[in-house]
């Protein structure tokens, strides 16, 4: 065994007697602690004795952990990944269970080289690399039965979670060669199964964690207690950028259960038994803050000075012939501009974070998509290095991105608290400070001018994009922003797939106090609506069938052209519909995966809309939980809707006007339409799933809107566009 | 301090289904959640009370106020809290019954939601003292053996993505059923509106209560 296996090896065994993401006790109320006739249970399990990798570990009692490197929040991964390692396994998939990884560096991403979620990269990422995983246990499995029974192991097979003899009908469990496969060298790059002989991927499989999200086992973050924890609300500035001039505490400390208020850089925080006295005790202190640059930003403002660059062209993003004089040829031109608002992200469990910090060290339990990250950043807070600071992930309750912040801004501020507080703390983000805390999807506005010619073809396009950068001042920088331009600004515009022979897509990136971030499909979530939903008036504008001008245009792409014949085809486009309803059709290539989608929605003559139906293709390359990919798309979209249709964060005199879910609206159930979701069939490597259903909802329900209105949607939301007959 | 376990202390991250299975020969976890849980009759790990009379005769209220009588999942129970506090903190932080979740304190998004004498409650905007002396049930107490028929249906449809709603979504969903048996997709709007799901699993979560109709029809 070389040195790396040794010390991998041992990185498990002490991990697991330490607790290293493996296993803790949590706080127990008093009044539970003090029932002597409680009895104490062994909490220690037997430490798989075969780790023959960072991913796989096997027990004597055949149980087949698979150590997940991706945070789950609700896309499948604890799932979809353990899949990949029991397939080139052989496992059997009612004895596989999963377990979240600890922060190493063996857990990094293999492209972005740190141990983080998002890009709906996941399973793309580790397609080779988990059934790597799986097919090498096999093989050291396979080894210690040949030992065992003396014969050659090529003689052998794996088959659902035996080593079998078909020579002699001998069969061994995985369990049972457990600790003989543990002295096998690990052999290198074995040979992966032909995808026809795949048994489990590509089957549609029950989510491994569903059990524990009906019954109330399922820890998120909020969930986590430990010993001697004081629950923390934190009063931040309400305006970004804001400073603490002065307060008084002394009503907050006289609240029953309030221990201590302390001033940390990000505001006052209230530490106490509970959350309610926390709020109680909040709600009492009186703070004097200066509110420092941003005291005077409002939406209005700000959309003024987008619609006023928006009207210049911006850094060239991309430049295709020559779009000036195809306009001044054209024979029609139209010019539009498209204005999209910030968006919270709204997980439905509002951010947390749990420390623990001693002298020597820091252990941190927080829905995280961004271990690696965090980490870097709780050590620099702590005083501590980075090793000396342990991440546990428990489930996350929706993360959308806002759980992967470069700033790490609330994983930072709970060390602070923890710091100040000189004990356990577990800092509580209610609704409010969650949709006020910033780290927004940008706002954008959009302006279009298309040339068509005499046949009502496109033969000029230009957009100009507005908007703040989520990668300036990251540690992406380097990579995602190329002179001037960062690329997630433009993604899903200067990658246009339609074939128009002239076009120029440019950026103008102002610099405002809002803080911003990736939010489920990044910019594609506002490019996606604002190209699709002006392609269909180009459609329009030169009389042809949005339908039909997608599909020629698509001509040298022919999987989103399958993709757009399918979702055409199964949302019945062309059908006939009653006065008042319409069908609304768009595509859009994001993550890697193509996705296409027909709405079907009706105004009625009080100007209220109604999503009634959502038909959705995707080729997503090669699937591994078909029921996954559908639930992604069916979510995605439902998630799009609430975009689309309700919500919106607007800023007064530098405050955010939003508070809770009164005011920032949701998708509710009775809102929600009926999704199908059709697969293509694809041998391709597999693609992204989580976020590329989102961008093409806007814009088919918009289009859908002309279509039943005549009234085109050039803001979101649309709830705020008055569509009265 | 986290590496020696407290007795009745909780799995975490292992495998919560494992160490729940593992912790009581009956199926029940040795947590928090099961003392309260009637159904546990295994005699080693059976809990005498949930109520330990040394520990609450040697104090007097911090609060001013007389103790709350509370029924949780069947065990009656005497507290120690601000009786304005809302009836989820307790649960969550007092009883350690964190299957109900917190979501917006303002009775805007189900996730809170249990059964208060049987009716659907926001857990977040209910004070304490107002819960005093009635039947309240959790997600815990609906059937932590996953017996229930919704949490068959549940399971059977997939419908959690992240999950964190779906403790106020199945609590929801089980007056609805137990008040009508056959619920229409209107029915079913109706009754779910007041609760969100971020992740949009809408649409499975009508299958599900389809199905868990079914299931309870077919047994009945």
């Amino acid at each position: 065994m070389s040195a790396t296996e040794m010390k991998r090896r041992d990185f498990f065994k002490t991990g697991a007697a330490l607790g290293g993401g493996l296993l803790l006790s949590l706080y127990i109320p008093e009044w539970v602690l003090a029932d002597s006739v409680h009895e104490a249970t062994p909490l220690t399990p037997s430490i798989p004795p075969f780790a023959p990798n960072a991913f796989v570990r096997i027990g004597t009692d055949n149980i087949v952990t698979v150590i997940v490197n991706k945070s789950e929040m609700g896309q499948g991964v604890y799932t979809s990944l353990p899949m990949l390692v029991a397939e080139e396994l052989e496992a059997d998939w009612s004895k596989v269970r999963y377990e979240p990884a600890p922060v190493d560096a063996a857990y990094n991403h293999p492209v972005f080289g740190i141990q983080m979620t998002g890009g709906s990269t996941s399973t793309a990422s580790e397609w080779e690399r988990f059934r790597q995983a799986g097919a090498t246990a096999r093989v050291m499995l396979i080894g210690a039965a040949a030992k065992n029974w003396k014969v050659d192991p090529a003689s052998l097979r794996a088959e659902n979670g035996y080593v079998i003899n078909p020579a002699s009908g001998a069969r061994a469990s995985f369990g049972s060669l457990a600790e003989v496969a543990a002295t096998m060298t690990p052999p290198k790059d074995v040979p992966l199964k032909d995808p026809k002989d795949f048994k489990l991927i590509g089957k549609p499989t029950r989510r491994l964690d569903t059990p524990d999200k009906v019954n109330g086992a399922a820890q998120f973050g909020l969930d986590i207690a430990i010993p001697g924890m004081m629950t923390v609300l934190v009063a931040r500035a309400p305006v970004f950028g804001g400073k603490v001039l002065s307060f008084n505490a002394d009503k907050a400390k006289a609240v029953p259960g309030v221990k201590n208020v302390v001033q940390i850089p990000s505001g006052v925080a209230v530490i106490a038994k509970g959350f309610w006295p926390a709020k109680q005790g909040r709600d009492q202190l009186e703070i004097s803050w200066d509110d420092g640059p941003n005291a005077a930003l409002s939406t209005t403002g700000m959309r003024e000075q987008y619609a006023t660059l928006a009207k210049t062209p911006g850094l060239v993003a991309r430049k295709v012939g020559d779009p000036t004089k195809a306009l001044a040829g054209a024979t029609k031109t139209i010019t539009a501009e498209y204005e999209m608002p910030y968006l919270a992200h709204a997980a439905m469990e509002p951010l947390n974070c749990v420390v623990d910090l001693r002298s020597d060290r820091c252990e941190i339990w927080t829905g995280t998509q961004f271990q690696t990250g965090d980490r870097a950043a709780a050590a620099a807070a702590a005083g501590l290095k980075p090793e000396q600071v342990t991440i546990h992930t428990p489930l996350l309750g929706g993360g959308f991105g806002r759980r992967a912040n470069p700033a790490s801004d609330f994983v930072i501020e709970a060390v602070q608290v923890a710091k100040a507080a000189k004990a356990p703390v577990k800092v509580v983000w209610t609704r409010e400070d969650d949709t006020r805390g910033g780290w927004y999807r940008p706002m954008w506005s959009d302006r279009f001018t298309g040339g068509i010619d005499e046949k009502g073809n496109p033969v000029a396009w230009t957009h100009t994009i507005v908007g703040q950068s989520i990668i300036a001042g990251t540690p992406f920088e380097g990579f995602l922003i190329k002179d001037g331009i960062d690329g997630t600004s433009v993604e899903g515009a200067a990658d246009l797939l339609y074939g128009i022979p002239n076009l120029q897509v440019d950026l103008h990136t102002p610099k405002i106090g809002v803080p911003v971030l990736w939010w489920r499909s990044v910019g594609h979530s506002h490019n996606g609506f604002a190209v699709e939903a002006f392609f269909d008036e180009l459609a329009h504008a030169g009389g042809k069938d949005p339908y039909e001008l997608r599909r020629t245009l698509l001509a040298d792409q022919p999987r989103m052209r399958v993709v757009l014949e399918l979702a055409a085809q199964k949302g019945d486009w062309g059908k006939r519909l009653p006065a008042g309803r319409g069908r609304g059709i768009a595509t859009h290539f994001s993550f890697s995966s193509y996705v296409a989608q027909v709405a079907e929605v009706s105004v009625d003559k009080q100007g209220a809309v109604r999503v009634h139906r959502m038909v959705c293709a995707v080729d997503c390359g090669r699937v591994v939980n078909p029921d996954t990919v559908k639930a992604q798309m069916e979510g995605g979209i439902n998630f799009g809707l609430t975009a689309a249709l309700k919500s919106e964060i607007t800023l007064d005199r530098g405050r955010v006007q939003q508070r809770n879910f009164h005011d920032y609206q949701m998708l509710r159930i009775n809102e929600a339409p009926e999704i199908e979701v059709y697969i293509v069939p694809s041998t391709e490597k597999p693609t992204g799933v989580g976020e590329p259903s989102v961008p093409p909802v806007a814009p088919a329900v918009a289009n859908a809107i002309f279509a039943a209105s005549g009234k085109r949607i050039r803001k979101l939301p649309i709830l705020k566009v008055d569509l009265r007959g | 301090m986290l590496a020696t376990p407290l007795p009745g202390g909780l799995f975490f991250g292992l495998d919560p289904g494992a160490a729940r299975k593992a912790a009581c020969p009956c199926g029940y976890p040795t947590a928090p959640a099961a003392l309260i849980v009637p159904s546990c009759t295994s005699s080693k790990q059976k809990i005498s009370s949930a109520q330990p009379k040394s520990f609450y005769e040697s104090r007097f209220s911090i609060y001013d106020t007389p103790m709350i009588n509370l029924k949780v999942n069947g065990k009656q129970l005497n507290l120690d809290v601000d009786p304005d506090t809302p009836l989820l903190w307790v649960l969550r932080e007092t009883l350690a019954l964190t299957g109900t979740k917190y979501g917006c304190g303002m009775a805007l998004c189900g996730a809170c939601t249990v059964h208060l004498n049987g009716e659907a409650i926001r857990s977040c905007v209910k004070r304490v003292a107002d819960a005093a002396g009635k039947e309240i049930t959790t997600i815990e107490g609906l059937a932590l053996d996953l017996s229930h028929p919704l949490q068959k249906a549940w399971i059977e449809v997939d419908v959690p993505q992240c999950g964190y709603c779906q403790s106020g979504q199945i609590m929801s969903a089980a007056v609805l059923l137990s008040e009508n048996p056959a619920p229409t997709d209107n029915d079913i709007d109706e009754a779910m509106t007041g609760n969100i799901c971020r992740c949009g699993t809408y649409s499975r979560v009508r299958q599900a209560i389809h199905r868990a109709a079914e299931m309870k029809r077919s047994t009945t």
